[in-house]
């Protein structure tokens, strides 16, 4: 255990000088991505907030069987059967079907090839499950169904939350999904999520209705109430243009009323639309509703043909900002929800910092002297594994980007505290070995071969504890578990490659020294 | 070095090892756990005002005002920062927050939230659960490990001692009504590593020995055993204990909880390396049959 060839001595030097590199490159600046790499600080250290968002998928799956009724009543229409009775209730359809029919629609659900009601064959399943009672057919989502459905809204949630994110100009966010219907959002440096939340809390559903004057609208009426809660109006069902044709929306001021407006353009199909409406509704009051609540409805004077318009609604600059973002970024599918939120405040981070930092400083120190004070030289040879073992951590930590979290910090700290065990374990034994043999060579070579085993041992249980946190863990914790294990691996490196050297080195040349430990 | 007899103590410390087992059992069962807002759900805000104008009282009873359920309010390192914990979380009102501080600024002065954590029900449910099954896990896994490297007795030592203390840290957070968040389950998840660890050197060492001599009794031969490896386990202990100490003192509020929890967590695992797991082996009468009839299958 004490021979070295000049080969591994060479490529131990250059491994621990390379690695240690990149914990020094922490502290200075390089012109070269790659020569100036940082380790990257968790969110709870440089300070910013942390939210997670679910999906509301109940509006969804109701317009989702909405469009599917349509569908199946023109599907089962062409093919000539009479079905009837469509109801949505409790998440599914139920309709009838008259009653010589009901095994052709039962092998029409039933089809592998089944253009009503798609079948996949990787999982197979159809899209929908049904259940039949005499004439009532009872349809809804399969489980993979479901699964496809929330695949999809999340997709497209996750592109309107970047748009969004985005268009606010934070630096560096982090937007991931999570399961299928969670979106994870990361804003480092944010002190203030408090705008980000409001903009990621509206689904900025956009819609133009005209205000009804009499109830006997052939699309039907709703009964909307004003954005400020001042008042109610009676709106037509029917919608005249929706937040889709939308192209480009800013605010803007009124040079006449010198009041905020948010001013938006449309696209062609839009441009048409809105030009058709407003050529004929000249004189109705026209309700922009966002959310379902009425922002303004101004009276159309003239007819709006180039695409080009104007919202008012008593905005502050800030509010119309806002709401032009939302509009151009789009709706999203579905509500969201904000189901986590940790947000941290740079000055706690910067503190967290200095506090983890102070600690490893001297926890380092006293652990350093002890040792020293335990076993003198030898103490001094575990001492600069102890080092070699920190730069080499930092090092792997920065090469790899990983992300360093307060926990992660007390990982280091841990780590310094538990690497001398090795040494120690080592150390002890040569002292136990050269109670009984003369020949310290020897006594140093059985001490490391004996104590081997002991040392994997009880490494690997700490190891296996830090890889189940790993999986098990999120966030700060997940840090910790990293530097824990990567700390583990690096101080079986540095105890069995460079202490060892050294040791090797000082035994070889001391051979015949009295008490050598 | 001179022998110390730890083996004339194995009863009397099983006895108090048992005392305190069912203590801490009787809290946990009883009493629970104070869980935080990672756990249980709810708002925790750290704050920070000016010197002058506020104590717990004013901030509890500002609090109080708002309608937010069941407030707590703790000072949190120094005279100026709190932690107040409540139970609502009204995640879906983007300006929850932002009210909150504008009402506690009328009140109290000038106040900077220096952390916010809002967690929802179902977000802490699944939290619970997954610190529950890490937990269980690692047991899990420490388990089969010892299994694989060690006779079935040895195990079984092991595994007692490492719900010695996992049961009896998680006791002293219950008597002392001391928070679990999710750092604590990292800590728990640690000590379990670290008591492995220690027992594991100690037992490398007793199954040495039963190699070694055939005629010495179990119960001399764990003393034995524990005497060799002693200055190994007080060394390491003592270090490991120096890094968490310094945690303790000078790593922030924020660890706090989470080195206490180790530090009683190395004091415990350190303990029934020697008190535990030693003595299951002599009640077990493990002898060197034990092992050199498994080594022979």
């Amino acid at each position: 255990m004490l021979y070295f060839s000049k080969l591994r001595v060479f490529s131990v030097l250059i491994f621990t000088l390379i690695i240690s590199y990149f914990t020094i490159s922490n502290f200075t600046k390089v012109d070269d991505e790659f020569f100036s790499k940082n380790i990257k600080l968790g969110l709870d250290l440089q300070g910013g907030s942390y939210l997670l968002l679910e999906i509301d998928n109940e509006p969804v799956i109701t317009q989702r069987l909405q469009s599917k009724v349509l569908e199946f009543k023109k599907f089962f229409k062409d093919k000539d059967i009479k079905v009837r009775n469509f109801v949505i209730e409790d998440k599914s359809i139920i309709f009838d079907v008259e009653n010589s029919k009901i095994e052709d629609v039962k092998s029409l659900l039933d089809d592998d090839k089944s253009e009503i009601n798609p079948y996949f064959q990787q999982y197979k399943s159809h899209q929908f499950n049904f259940e039949n009672m005499d004439t009532s057919f009872k349809l809804e989502f399969s489980d993979y169904g479901l699964v496809l459905l929330k695949n999809s809204s999340l997709d497209q949630a996750i592109e309107i939350v970047r748009r969004r994110v985005d268009e606010v100009g934070t630096n560096e966010p982090n937007i991931l999904k999570r399961g299928n219907d969670r979106i994870l959002v990361e804003l480092p440096g944010l002190d203030d999520p408090g705008r980000i939340k409001s903009l990621l809390g509206k689904t900025a559903n956009l819609t133009f209705q005209f205000i009804s004057s009499s109830s006997e609208e052939s699309f039907g009426t709703e009964k909307l109430s004003f954005e400020d809660g001042s008042s109610e109006a009676i709106v037509s069902k029917r919608i005249v243009l929706s937040g889709d044709n939308l192209m480009d929306a800013k605010p803007t001021m009124n040079n006449q009323t010198n009041e905020t407006v948010v001013s938006f353009s449309l696209d062609r199909v839009g441009a048409k639309k809105f030009g058709k409406a407003t050529s004929n509704g000249v004189g109705k009051r026209l309700a922009i509703v966002l959310d379902g609540k009425i922002i303004s409805a101004p009276e159309v004077r003239e007819p709006i043909i180039g695409g080009n318009g104007q919202i008012s609604g008593n905005f502050t600059f800030k509010s119309a900002t806002d709401l032009a973002l939302l509009l151009r970024s789009g709706a999203l599918p579905a509500p969201l929800n904000i189901i986590e939120e940790r947000t941290v405040g740079p000055d706690l981070g910067k503190d967290s910092i200095n506090a983890g930092i102070m600690s490893l400083i001297i926890g380092f120190i006293l652990v350093v002297a002890f040792m020293f004070y335990k076993y003198r030289f030898f103490g001094l040879i575990a001492n600069l594994a102890l080092i070699s073992n920190l730069f080499l951590l930092v090092g792997i930590l920065t090469l790899f980007e990983a992300t360093l979290t307060l926990p992660g910090i007390a990982g280091i700290i841990l780590t310094v505290g538990m690497a001398v065990d090795a040494n120690v374990l080592i150390f002890e034994r040569i002292k136990e070995e050269l109670k009984n043999e003369n020949n310290s060579i020897v006594a140093f070579d059985s001490g490391y071969t004996k104590s081997r085993t002991t040392i994997l041992d009880a490494n690997i249980t700490t190891l296996i504890a830090a890889v189940i946190l790993f999986f098990m863990g999120s966030g700060p914790i997940k840090g910790f578990s990293i530097t824990l294990g990567v700390g583990i691996l690096t101080t079986l490196f540095s105890v069995y490659f460079i202490a060892r050297l050294i040791t090797a080195y000082y035994v070889i040349k001391n051979k015949h020294k009295e008490k050598l430990i | 070095m001179k022998t110390i007899y730890f083996n004339k103590f194995y009863k009397s410390f099983n006895i108090l090892s048992g005392i305190l087992i069912i203590v801490s059992l009787v809290f946990l069962v009883f009493k629970g756990l104070n869980f935080g807002v990672d756990f249980k759900g709810g708002t925790l805000i750290e704050l920070r005002t000016d010197k002058s104008s506020a104590n717990i009282t004013k901030i509890r009873d500002s609090f109080n005002q708002m309608n937010l359920g069941d407030v707590s309010v703790k000072n949190f390192g120094n005279e100026t920062d709190f932690v107040v914990k409540f139970e609502k979380q009204n995640s879906n009102d983007p300006q929850f927050i932002e009210e909150i501080k504008t009402k506690l600024s009328n009140s109290i002065g000038t106040v900077d939230f220096r952390r916010v954590e809002n967690v929802g029900p179902k977000v802490s449910a699944e939290l619970l659960r997954s610190g529950v099954i890490a937990i269980a896990l690692s047991l899990a896994a420490m388990l089969l490990y010892i299994w694989i490297r060690f006779e079935w007795q040895f195990s079984l030592g092991a595994i007692l001692a490492l719900f010695h203390d996992v049961i009896i840290t998680l006791g002293v957070f219950s008597v002392f009504s001391l928070e679990i968040n999710l750092s604590i389950v990292a800590a728990v998840l640690t000590i379990v590593g670290y008591s492995m660890n220690d027992t594991v050197v100690i037992f490398d060492r007793v199954r040495e020995n039963l190699r070694k001599y055939a005629d010495i009794k179990i119960f001399e031969l764990t003393n034995i055993s524990i005497n060799e490896t002693l200055s190994r386990t007080i060394i390491t202990s003592v270090t490991t204990l120096l890094a968490l100490l310094s945690i303790f003192i000078f790593g922030g509020e924020i660890l706090k909880g989470f080195s206490l929890a180790m530090i009683l967590g190395v004091i415990f695992g350190t303990y029934s390396s020697i008190y535990i797991a030693n003595p299951v082996l002599v009640s077990l009468k493990v002898s060197q049959r034990t092992i050199v009839k498994e080594e022979k299958e």
